[in-house]
């Protein structure tokens, strides 16, 4: 987030420092915080009672429930398959490993809109496996189901991206001590992995779960957009807004800013955190240069 | 979204004495087999369904070219747009100190943890004729929501930290001394920026712009609201594939879909091989 050494001024003279600054804050005032408020003021333009009455509606709370419940399913999942995989592509090498670190990247390279077809055409009435699915009672395709892989898809890479990156800084000589000395595996990854990765990893969860929560393309594909149903909240903004319905639209978007928000006021905080460890112990490895990714 | 970033050199890896290889690189095949490459391959074979002339057709209707067009001219004009300000945006938070520094810099991230649909609301509120912004320059006759240049602004919006993010560790990077060093041999501050600064910072901007360009190809939450999609005009590649799965154009929407996607991945295939090929160069 800052700079590691002390800022250096170039020979510019003030002006043309101050012009500099002016224009780029100009350029992130108009598409970044303008928008950010406009987001804030149509939500309350009716006043609170209204914006209350937007997001506690049950078409809305609804929207919330499911939501949330997409992410608490989604999030451990990709956690636990991004340590995995890091754990792997870190620590070890074998043939394939650059392919693997490709494949994991994938889901980034797909657009949202691709990445929900792919599960249509998968589970999808005329899908590879769509009829069994319908013979045997189960449905996916504009079902829970279907959002939670579509967004599984979707947040896959997300911790891994984190991890393999600050695992390989590491390098494996502290894990192999701990193994020489006696401790067997789940010991070195929970006392020595685990705490060496504590700040990269919570960046990683924090990005998955934003995610999780925001993604909209993907999952309009799948959801079918059933009210109260299979409609999660950037689908509910969708359809409020679509409907001219500007303020409870605007309300409920403003729930996913505020989100937006923490996610970046974490991602400092994380910056700086890591920052103040690595300044006070020198501890080598730890890649500030990453968390900023 | 951070799809091609540099992964640290691999020399220390070698023969490990750790466990657990098995077990992690086992499920890590398993859980990415199940969750992505199936369902990915799932778009393959069904592409393969189709036969070419069908194929072909579909992918150049005159509806789909103008798609193609619309959506490389944004995103072009989009990544454009941001490798200029990115790299004004990454040098001036590299090299200057300003009141708000810190939060300026936590906010170029805000692309990446907003949600597309909220900013594409956002984007349409402050650049309708009825915005705050968007107002004003209706008023001058440059109409920016439900129109090209509104589906520009948010493909800027949307790929925004890209340039700023591969710039700025450059830039922290750059050795002050060779500045000096140039500048005490006679260097005009201009003739440093050119002959020192922009080739140093060069590969990163052009990845960073590649990326930002990259993500715009594929994006739909945000442009979709302020694009008014409107066939032949404002209708991007992305929202076209939506309109044929809404009438359950199966076979339209995977002919469309296998372009988008041969795209992508040669486009990141390109920047992948860029970025092995400049490292190469380094060593």
């Amino acid at each position: 987030m800052t700079a590691r050494r002390p800022l250096h001024e170039d020979g510019a003279g003030a002006p043309i420092r101050w012009a500099l600054i002016a224009c780029a804050l100009v350029f992130l005032a108009a598409f970044l915080v303008v928008p950010l408020a406009a987001v804030i003021s149509a939500a309350f333009e009716q006043g609170w009672r209204v914006y209350w009455d937007s997001v506690t509606e049950p078409d809305a709370q609804s929207a919330i429930r499911l939501t949330l419940l997409t992410a608490l399913i989604v999030v451990p999942l990709n956690t636990v398959f991004g340590v995995a995989a890091a754990w792997a592509i870190a620590k070890f090498t074998f043939p394939g490993r650059t392919i693997l670190i490709t494949l994991i990247d994938l889901p980034f390279a797909v657009s949202p809109v691709i990445s929900g077809f792919v599960f249509v055409l998968l589970f999808g009435a005329n899908g590879l496996i769509g009829s069994w699915l319908a013979a045997h009672g189960m449905k996916i395709i504009f079902a829970f189901p279907g959002l939670v892989l579509t967004t599984l898809f979707v947040t896959a890479p997300f911790v891994a991206r984190e991890l393999i990156p600050l695992m390989q800084e590491q390098g494996p000589e502290i894990e192999e001590a701990a193994v020489a000395l006696g401790a067997s595996g789940w010991q070195t990854f929970w006392r020595i992995t685990l705490p060496n990765i504590k700040w990269g990893l919570l960046y990683g969860v924090i990005l998955l779960n934003a995610r999780a929560i925001g993604e909209f393309g993907a999952v309009s594909v799948v959801s079918g957009h059933i009210r109260g149903e299979t409609n999660t909240m950037p689908l509910h903004v969708e359809i409020l807004y679509n409907e001219y319905n500007f303020t409870a639209a605007f309300a409920v978007a403003s729930l996913l800013t505020l989100m937006a928000v923490v996610v970046l006021a974490a991602k400092s905080l994380i910056a700086w955190r890591t920052h103040a460890v690595l300044t006070t112990s020198a501890r080598p490895g730890l890649a500030v240069s990453d968390i900023h990714r | 979204m951070k799809a091609a970033s540099s992964i640290r050199s691999s020399s220390r890896g070698r023969a490990s004495a750790l466990p657990g290889l098995g077990l992690t690189l086992g499920f890590t095949l398993l859980y990415l087999s199940v969750v992505v490459l199936v369902p990915l391959s799932a778009l393959v074979l069904r592409t393969a369904d189709l036969s070419w002339s069908d194929y072909w057709a579909t992918v150049t209707t005159p509806r789909a070219l103008a798609s193609y067009r619309l959506t490389l001219g944004t995103s072009m004009a989009a990544a454009g747009l941001n490798a200029v300000f990115g790299l004004l945006v990454a040098w001036v938070l590299v090299r200057y100190d300003f009141p708000g520094r810190r939060l300026v810099d936590a906010v170029v991230d805000l692309p990446f943890a907003l949600p597309t649909a909220v900013a594409g609301i956002a984007l349409t509120a402050v650049y309708a004729p009825t915005g705050w912004i968007g107002g004003t320059l209706h008023a001058w006759g440059v109409p920016i929501a439900y129109a090209p240049s509104g589906i520009v602004v948010a493909l800027t919006f949307i790929s925004l930290p890209f340039v700023v993010r591969t710039v700025q560790p450059v830039l922290e990077d750059l050795d002050p001394e060779v500045e000096e060093a140039a500048r005490s041999l006679g260097a005009s501050p201009f003739q440093t920026t050119v002959r020192i600064i922009i080739p140093t910072v060069l590969p990163a901007l052009a990845t960073g712009t590649a990326l930002a360009f990259a993500r715009s190809l594929g994006e739909y939450g945000s442009i979709v609201f302020i694009s008014g999609n409107l066939p032949m005009r404002t209708e991007m590649t992305t929202v076209l594939i939506m309109a044929r799965l809404e009438q359950f154009d199966y076979a339209g929407a995977t002919a469309l879909a296998s372009v988008m996607l041969g795209l992508s991945f040669a486009l990141l295939l390109g920047i992948n091989l860029t970025q092995w090929l400049a490292r190469r160069r380094m060593t």
